[in-house]
């Protein structure tokens, strides 16, 4: 857009807006370079990626959205894998969102999920990318939901989203799929760990990964025990099952229990959820929109360094601050 | 850090060698650098290349080859860039690449060949200074 710097405001909105209405075009086609630079856009946060996802809005909602979680190492990429090649068999198409973490230090991020998935490359149904959590917390990226929208109006059947190495905390993957799926190993601490909040209470099925190995039955029992303590009045029982990433092993009765539970969430819980879901998004796009246009505001008039000031000298504190700017806000408009 | 956008690279290791510790080096030296680096492993075929470049949509992919076969699999890989309409993808290379064979991989459209004894910090600087700039 700096290229016609004299062009005007006008004409040049004009003509970015028949841009995202070309790349929209592109997304419903199907069209593997408009998708990779919708994805880009949303990711950056760039002008554009509002009316983008306006755009596309309207197209979502018809694919499965599928979490896959667990801590590092438990083998979520080659399980990954082995779900996406099994859903071709069934001749579904595939849209994966693998996330990894930004280092906090530099920014730059290693991008490694590709390596157990590069075999899917060449198959035209199949859609895999790589994104950096940028420091966002919660397990996904800021951008990790647009990019499922995007994959999801592009006609994709199935949307894979599979989290960072997932401890307690990393949950927000609840608020982008619909069924999760959280995948342990054995020998990693189940014991302890399981008792914690947080990861074990996200899950809709649960897998003990490598099952071959020694304690995979235990790993098993004391999920299962877990569970049971759980439960309250949910009428979704999650099933813990044993698969082998490697070989494929137990894959085919992970997408059977996934298929259950869509179905029971189209059953029982559709309304609920999908309205719970509408809200959280309400909220988290009020709260943003919000808080730019504050912060904007501040920046425009450079009183930003007069506030923060204020809250360092403890002249007043951050709510106050909050308060008094939203209400002079409101006031304006 | 550097700020502006977020540049995403491409470490890609075409044909047959196995020998994957100087794209792995280059790879962290780039992420050290805070770009976003995707890296596919080992024995990737040009097709597999120009495929994964655009679903992640990366503006620089760096080749990494020791087996010899860089006069074969660089113009391929150029040529299926060009017909999936990614003109505005840099490519650099490093390996093994004998130096009389560095003007006509330059000329398929690789910009920058990095040899043996290159130190990271050059490459990590060459990619800022060369990343193309998106409209």
């Amino acid at each position: 857009m700096t290229t016609f710097p004299r062009e005007p405001k006008t004409a040049r909105c004009a003509r970015a807006l028949t841009k995202i209405q070309e790349l929209a075009q592109g997304i419903f086609g199907g069209d593997c370079r408009s998708i990779a630079r919708a994805i880009t856009i949303v990711e950056n946060n760039l002008s554009e990626a509002k009316d983008l996802i306006a755009a596309i809005y309207p197209h979502t909602g018809k694919a499965q959205i599928i979490g896959l979680t667990g801590p590092g190492g438990a083998g979520k990429s080659t399980l990954a894998e082995k779900i996406i090649r099994e859903y071709r068999r069934r001749g579904k198409t595939v849209g994966v969102v693998a996330v990894d973490p930004t280092s906090p230090f530099t920014g730059g991020a290693f991008l490694g999920d590709r390596i157990r998935m590069q075999e899917l490359c060449m198959d035209e149904g199949v859609f895999i990318r790589s994104m950096a959590t940028r420091n966002y917390s919660g397990g996904i990226a800021k951008a990790t939901k647009d990019a499922v929208r995007i994959l999801d109006a592009a006609g994709k059947d199935i949307v894979l989203v599979e989290t960072v190495g997932a401890g307690q905390s990393e949950v927000d993957i609840i608020r982008v799929a619909q069924t999760v799926v959280v995948v342990h190993a054995p020998g990693m601490g189940d014991e302890i760990q399981a008792i914690k909040a947080g990861i074990m209470e996200i899950g809709d099925i649960f897998v003990v990964n490598k099952a071959d190995r020694e304690n995979a039955n235990k790993a098993v029992t004391d999920i299962q025990a877990i569970l049971q303590l759980n439960d309250k009045e949910n009428k979704w029982k999650p099933p813990v099952l044993k698969t082998i990433a490697l070989t494929g092993e137990g894959v085919p009765e992970l997408l059977g229990k996934i298929e259950e539970h869509r179905q029971f969430v189209e059953k029982e819980l559709k309304h609920e959820k999908s309205r719970e879901k509408a809200e959280s998004e309400l909220v988290e796009a009020i709260t943003e929109e919000v808080t730019s246009s504050i912060i904007e505001d501040l920046r425009k008039e450079g009183k930003l360094d007069e506030f923060l000031q204020k809250i360092l000298e403890k002249e007043i504190d951050p709510a106050s601050a909050a308060e008094k700017l939203l209400k002079e806000k409101l006031k304006r408009n | 850090m550097r700020s502006g956008r977020k540049i995403r690279v491409l470490i890609a290791k075409p044909g047959l060698d196995s020998h994957d510790r100087g794209a792995k080096v280059v790879a962290r030296a780039l992420r050290d650098g805070g770009m976003e680096v995707i890296y596919t492993g080992l024995r990737q075929t040009p097709e597999q290349i120009a495929e994964t470049a655009l679903q992640e949509d990366v503006d620089v992919i760096g080749l990494s080859i020791l087996s010899g076969a860089h006069r074969t699999l660089f113009p391929r890989i150029m040529e299926l860039l060009k017909q999936k309409g990614m003109n505005d993808v840099m490519v650099f290379a490093g390996g093994i690449i004998p130096g009389e064979d560095v003007p006509e991989i330059k000329k398929c459209g690789i910009k920058e060949v990095f040899g043996p004894g290159t130190t990271t910090e050059t490459i990590v600087t060459y990619v800022f200074d060369n990343v193309p700039k998106r409209a």
